[in-house]
């Protein structure tokens, strides 16, 4: 499944970086902690987060995820918008926690 | 290949800006992904840990035939005790630094864990000097 799939069946609205929507989900990440991310996480996967600031876009953009996550409406700062398009990846968000959305999209990949 | 990188304290702005160029580097002489990805991990870390902890510092990366050699070199307030700031979940960041996701305490333990060789030379009260391999 892409990235552009998957936000039509688990309904979650775009922010930025339309161009990464063909890139491959290969599964998911949910957490808060960059380092953890960082140190864990793999290319391909969608990253689940409420952070919202610049460095999310470095830490996707280093480990080649798939796209980056928000979840309970929170919008990314303008510094995400503007690093999303340029690398591609795109930002997505929901209304949804993290644990909701972490099921629905575990079932979906699965 | 040499390549160098200067790092301001608190500029969380630019923070994996030399990690992205190093891999970069390393993609165009092919180097195996795993290793690129161990050295990017490692670098972040490292380069985080300037931002986060100390007020300036230097990264020198050396790239040869045999593999990266990563050294980091800050003007800092040093760590006054190792073992315990290479202890998963150690960290001493701000509030403020722990918000944003950093401040997790898994730093330099991941840096132990994706790199070959790992060196802390550390002064409290002048600085800090990380050396980090990666052998291809
Ligand atoms: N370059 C540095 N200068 C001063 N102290 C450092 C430096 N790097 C790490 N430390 C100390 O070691 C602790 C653990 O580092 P780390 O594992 O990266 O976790 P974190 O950065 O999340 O706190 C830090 O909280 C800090 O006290
Ligand atoms: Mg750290």
């Amino acid at each position: 499944m892409n990235v552009k799939e998957l936000a039509e069946k688990a309904n979650l609205n775009l922010f930025s970086g339309a161009a990464g929507l063909d890139r491959q989900v290969t599964g998911g990440y949910s957490s808060d902690l960059l380092s953890d991310v960082m140190g864990y996480a793999s290319e391909g996967q969608v990253w689940i987060t409420l952070q919202k600031h610049r460095n999310i876009m470095a830490v996707a953009s280093l480990k080649d995820l798939a796209a980056i996550i928000l979840v309970k409406g929170f919008e990314p700062e303008p510094d995400v918008l503007e690093l999303s398009e340029k690398e591609g990846i795109p930002v997505l968000g929901t209304q949804k926690q993290a644990f909701e959305i972490s099921g629905e999209i575990f079932n979906l990949i699965k | 290949m040499y390549f160098e990188y200067f790092v301001e304290g608190g500029d969380f702005t630019n923070a994996g800006y030399a990690s992205s160029q190093i891999k970069k580097h390393l993609k165009e002489l092919g180097v195996d992904p795993s290793v690129i990805k161990r050295s990017v991990i490692a670098l972040y870390e490292a380069e985080v840990n300037i931002v986060a902890h100390a007020y300036r510092g230097k990264i020198k990366i050396f790239i040869n035939k045999n593999g990266v050699k990563m050294l980091l070199e800050d003007e800092g307030p040093g760590i006054a005790d190792v073992g315990l700031a290479m202890k998963k979940g150690f960290s001493t960041a701000s509030e403020a630094v722990r918000e944003m996701g950093f401040g997790a305490g898994m730093g330099l333990p991941n840096i132990n864990e994706n790199s070959d060789s790992f060196n802390i030379d550390t002064v409290v009260g002048k600085g800090t000097t990380l050396e980090i391999i990666i052998n291809f």
